[in-house]
């Protein structure tokens, strides 16, 4: 690190995380309160979409399951509140528990698969899931169940748009520099080298199950986070929030912000998001009914833009500006 | 439970395995020899089916539905592995999977631009269209025809690859295509062959059940899942892992389906074995799944090496 | 004369532009959200079909007012859907939203939108919840409720005198609440319930069981894609000839041209057939066939009912949809037009009507179509409003 020039990477990573910041004021400056959610959702996702990046980028684990831990996250909001308790604490520690026993329950037998027996596996447990919470009758089957009320915690109203979106903010804030200090330290090292040659790295007398497990839980805990955030966000939880194309949808961004980069989950999950928003209600006053169209399949569009980004940007959108600044070092 | 309608069941269960046979065998190859993970595999099954009723539609002849449902997906297939996957098959298989999602998102569009967003009409061929008594329940002779057809693709497969060169080759790429490659045999055309029967494989299925689902954008996705668990279960990269697999698969999940039900009735309270038993039932294969990786991570059969 | 109507006219068409012109001719913003796309896309693009048929019927207009209809796909998914209502009341400014085809979505959304006093039309079957204890006076349901699709066949089970019969429905709360529905009227011995994966491509099992079974009939809750799978693996079995088929959701507009003869026979019931005979009905098949070249399904029709009542009740109250209480109080009125004769809700917002039996058949131009067999229920009420508090 010795040279102490602001790269581009470094000043398009500033400029998100001050962008994220501003949103509301701007979305209030300008009456379009709309963009508040808009863009919460889009940090939940983000928030998702990192938690996967600690063990996809950086443990070479390619997870295909992790909407289960969102659902975990979210229902444990629905159920709490089903039976009345509206503590913010208790619901984050109900989701918290259950989302650590599930993770190292399931992580133990996942973790004995690899390739592409790792990803069918964690798809597996999260498909489980997933027709559990169907079945789960008294809480709206596969309906879903409408939570009351945004979760309680003490003076902080989540109640309000605003103070929700600086609480997802800051949560993933947090969680960010966390990973950055965790890929960065002893443990970091051991989960790359894990991916490089996990042979050697036994060899060397490094317990690599537990160090894989361990970042499998904190990855699914930082999931059940982002679930907690989703229901109080929608205040609406259903077996959909862990469908298997949700799943896809957080590997996708991913892959598409850039593997194994603190910052690219989070680009791209606003890259994929902001999309979708854009294609849906696309008006560009087109000649030839082209804006219908792209409305109307958009998903065509989108399907080739993620083809095109894979064929083009080998590391993905925010990879290239990593690949970037070390080819110049 | 009579003996009639547990061999009814049997019976079902092997045709869902033959069907998911003829998806999974063209998979394998692909997943086994390239390393490539192809999720576009379910798109070529949807279009397979939409071509096959299409030209059945038009035309009445399940001849040509056939023809055209193969040749079809077996074109398709080598377009989409010369344009995205050919140029894919160095890389990681986190952008093979990125790279297949999207073009599953754009295929399902195209077919909905093509053929509307509502399911389009396939019928059973007329002298396919009647029931054959089965020890006193009746049988649809058509799914007789797709246990026919699946074994008889399953029996080429194995004489092409074991008893050819082609299939020495093939087995040769799937165990070190590294090698294979240096010896001087183009491995190029290798790919694109198998690649483009893996699709028509592919076709020929969609054609198979074209008359049995409906036809509709997106009707390959949960094939898609069920070929990859029986992968999984199987053992990735052989035809025997795969046919193998998709037996049990097949299996597992009918007489799961129409016995488990019943007998936690015989156990439990009836009204928790109404709940339970669906739930447990439509859970099955990927217990299965997991029970199989969690004791042998490489699956049941998997190819052997050296 | 002319200027004015071409001005009103040229006003209702620049109006999303132009926003300064005239405030007071602003159409009148209508948020329609949808599963537009994806499996269940073709249920949201009836509706909305039939519903933009209505306001092309009117010139543009609903109750004599210009509207603009903002349409939103939900992607079947309920978080998606809460954005598109949020951005809908938010941005938009909308005060009536309307469309909404996924119960899912329908629940995840209605609590946002009422809370915020805009005005929600469903469009499509009301999940019992709504329908009873969580009823609100800002939600309309203009269609029917869920269990009214299963409990019009068990009445028809009674009349038809079936002494055993099979029940088979997929695994999650709307087949089990088609299940408790049915048997709400049939109360006959059942030989076996039978419930299959949400997900389930084939059947052979089940029908298998069926088979073995021998009853009188069965009755089968099958929407969408499972229903078409599910008719045809039965037809092919040749049971279709022997045992006959009772359903809900399964034979309408947008599968029966993909099941064609192979559904012939089958029974199904609905609030509503193509050959319901009254003005409104006729004339609303007439203009959809001649519109869209196929033969509307119920849920076009349904789409078709909510822009009448819209037109009735906005005409009521003069285009000003902002004094909330009158607004209200039109839409409680129901509608004197509409394809089931007339629109008459009940305390929770449900409407009463008729529910009719009908087979697959041939139509007048040989097409399979639907035919009217009989009317099970007369001026029927669902099962939940008396859990309902409105009056």
């Amino acid at each position: 690190m010795a040279d102490r020039r602001v790269t581009l990477r470094q000043g398009v990573a500033a400029a998100i995380l001050v962008g994220l910041g501003l949103v509301p004021v701007i979305a209030w400056a300008t009456g379009q309160a709309f963009y508040v959610t808009l863009v919460s959702r889009m940090m939940i996702f983000a928030l998702a979409a990192v938690a996967l990046n600690l063990i996809l980028g950086y443990g070479s684990l390619v997870s295909l399951g992790h909407a289960l831990y969102i659902g975990v996250g979210a229902y444990a909001v629905g159920i709490c509140s089903y039976y009345g308790i509206t503590n913010g604490f208790v619901h984050l520690a109900v989701a918290l528990g259950a989302g650590l026993v599930i993770a190292v329950l399931t992580g133990l037998v996942c973790l004995r698969a690899s390739g592409v027996g790792f990803i069918m596996i964690t798809l597996a447990f999260a498909q489980m899931f997933y027709f559990l919470a169907i079945s789960l009758k008294q809480y709206g089957g596969d309906d879903g169940y409408a939570v009351p009320a945004r979760s309680a915690f003490g003076a902080l109203n989540l109640a309000d748009n605003t103070v929700l979106y600086y609480v997802i903010l800051a949560v993933l804030a947090l969680v960010l520099l966390l990973f950055h200090r965790l890929v960065h330290a002893r443990f970091g090292m051991v989960l790359r080298g894990c991916k490089s040659n996990e042979r050697r790295m036994r060899a060397l007398g490094f317990p690599t199950l537990t160090y894989k497990l361990i970042a499998y839980v904190v990855s699914a805990l930082v999931c059940v986070l982002a679930g907690v955030l989703l229901a109080n966000l929608t205040r609406f939880v259903a077996p959909s929030y862990m469908q298997w194309t949700v799943s896809g949808d957080i590997l996708l961004m991913v892959v598409l912000g850039g593997v194994g980069t603190l910052m690219g989950p989070v680009a791209g999950a606003v890259v994929w998001l902001s999309l979708e928003e854009l294609l849906t209600s696309f008006d560009l006053g087109l000649p030839w009914g082209i804006d219908e169209f792209v409305r109307n399949h958009w998903l065509a569009v989108l399907g080739l833009f993620v083809v095109v980004v894979t064929l083009a940007l080998k590391q993905g959108l925010y990879g290239v500006l990593v690949e970037r600044d070390e080819a110049r070092r | 439970m009579s003996t009639s309608l547990f061999f009814a069941q049997l019976l079902n269960g092997f045709q869902l395995g033959v069907l998911l046979f003829l998806m999974s065998a063209g998979l394998t190859l692909v997943l086994g020899i390239m390393n490539c993970v192809n999720l576009t595999h379910g798109s070529l099954f949807m279009m397979g089916a939409y071509f096959a009723a299409t030209v059945y539609g038009t035309t009445h002849s399940f001849a040509l539905a056939a023809l055209a449902a193969i040749a079809g997906t077996l074109l398709l297939g080598l377009v989409l592995e010369r344009v995205v996957l050919a140029r894919l098959y160095a890389r990681d298989h986190l952008y093979q999977v990125l790279a297949t999602f999207g073009l599953i998102l754009f295929l399902n569009e195209v077919a909905r631009i093509i053929w509307g967003q509502s399911p389009i009409f396939m019928n059973v061929p007329d002298a396919l269209s009647g029931t054959i008594d089965l020890l006193g329940l009746p049988y649809p002779s058509y799914r007789f025809a797709i246990i026919a057809v699946g074994l008889c693709v399953g029996l080429a497969l194995y004489v092409v690859i074991h008893r050819t060169r082609v299939g020495m080759l093939i087995r040769a790429g799937a165990s070190d295509s590294a090698m294979v490659s240096a010896l001087g045999v183009n491995i190029k055309l290798i790919n694109a062959l198998v690649f483009g029967v893996g699709a028509a494989l592919a076709g020929l299925a969609g054609l198979m059940a074209g008359p049995i689902l409906s036809v509709q954008p997106g009707m390959g996705d949960p094939i898609l899942i069920l070929t990859l668990v029986v992968l999984v279960t199987g053992g990735i990269g052989s035809i025997r892992g795969a046919f193998y697999g998709a037996l049990i698969v097949g299996v597992v999940d009918t007489i799961g389906r129409a016995f488990l039900p019943t007998l936690l009735r015989e156990v439990v309270d009836r009204s928790i074995a109404q709940a339970a038993g669906p739930a447990i039932a439509s859970i099955l294969i990927y217990l299965l799944m997991a029970v199989v990786l969690a004791i042998r991570p490489e699956g049941l059969f998997p190819v052997k090496h050296g | 004369m002319v200027a004015t109507g071409f001005k009103a006219i040229a006003a209702a068409v620049v109006m999303g532009c132009l926003p300064l012109v005239a405030q007071a001719q602003a159409p009148l913003k209508i948020g329609f959200i949808s599963t537009l796309s994806g499996q269940a896309g073709s249920l949201g693009q009836d509706i909305y079909d039939g519903f933009m048929l209505a306001i092309e019927q009117n010139g543009g207009k609903l109750g004599n007012v210009p509207v603009q209809v903002l349409k939103e796909d939900d992607q079947f998914k309920p978080d998606v859907g809460t954005q598109a209502a949020q951005k809908l009341i938010e941005k938009e400014n909308v005060s009536i939203i309307t469309g909404v085809a996924a119960s899912n979505v329908m629940m995840a959304i209605y609590r946002p939108i009422t809370e915020k006093q805009v005005f929600l039309i469903g469009s499509n079957g009301g999940p019992s919840p709504l329908a009873g204890a969580q009823c609100s006076p800002y939600l309309f349901i203009a269609s029917w409720q869920v269990d009214g699709l299963a409990e019009v066949m068990g009445k028809y089970a009674v009349d038809k005198g079936y002494k055993k019969l099979v029940l088979i429905a997929p695994n999650y709360q709307a087949g089990k609440d088609a299940m408790s529905g049915f048997k709400r009227f049939y109360t006959g011995p059942v030989a076996d319930e039978l419930y299959t994966g949400l997900t389930q491509p084939d059947f052979s099992a089940e029908i298998a069981q069926i088979a073995a079974a021998k009853p009188d009939a069965v009755y089968a809750f099958f929407p969408g894609t499972l229903g078409v799978n599910f008719v045809r693996q039965y037809q092919q079995a040749g049971l279709l000839k022997t045992v006959p088929l009772l359903t809900s959701g399964v034979v309408y507009g947008t599968t029966l041209p993909a099941l064609k003869e192979t559904a012939l026979g089958v029974i199904g019931g609905q609030f509503w057939a193509p050959d319901t005979n009254n003005p409104v009905s006729l004339q609303f098949v007439d203009a959809f066939e001649k519109k869209y070249n196929r033969i509307p399904s119920n849920f076009a029709a349904q789409g078709y009912d909510s822009a009448l009542l819209l037109d009735s009740a906005i005409g009521k109250v003069k285009g000003n949809v902002a004094d909330k209480p009158a607004f209200m109080a039109a839409l409680k009125q129901g509608s004197a037009k509409s394809v089931r004769g007339t629109l008459k809700f009940n305390n929770n917002h449900v409407p009463i009507n008729d529910w009719y039996v009908f087979e697959v058949a041939r139509d007048a131009k040989g097409r399979v179509s639907l035919k009217t067999i009989g009317t099970p229920l007369k001026n029927h009420q669902d099962a939940y409003h008396t859990q309902c508090t409105m009056s």
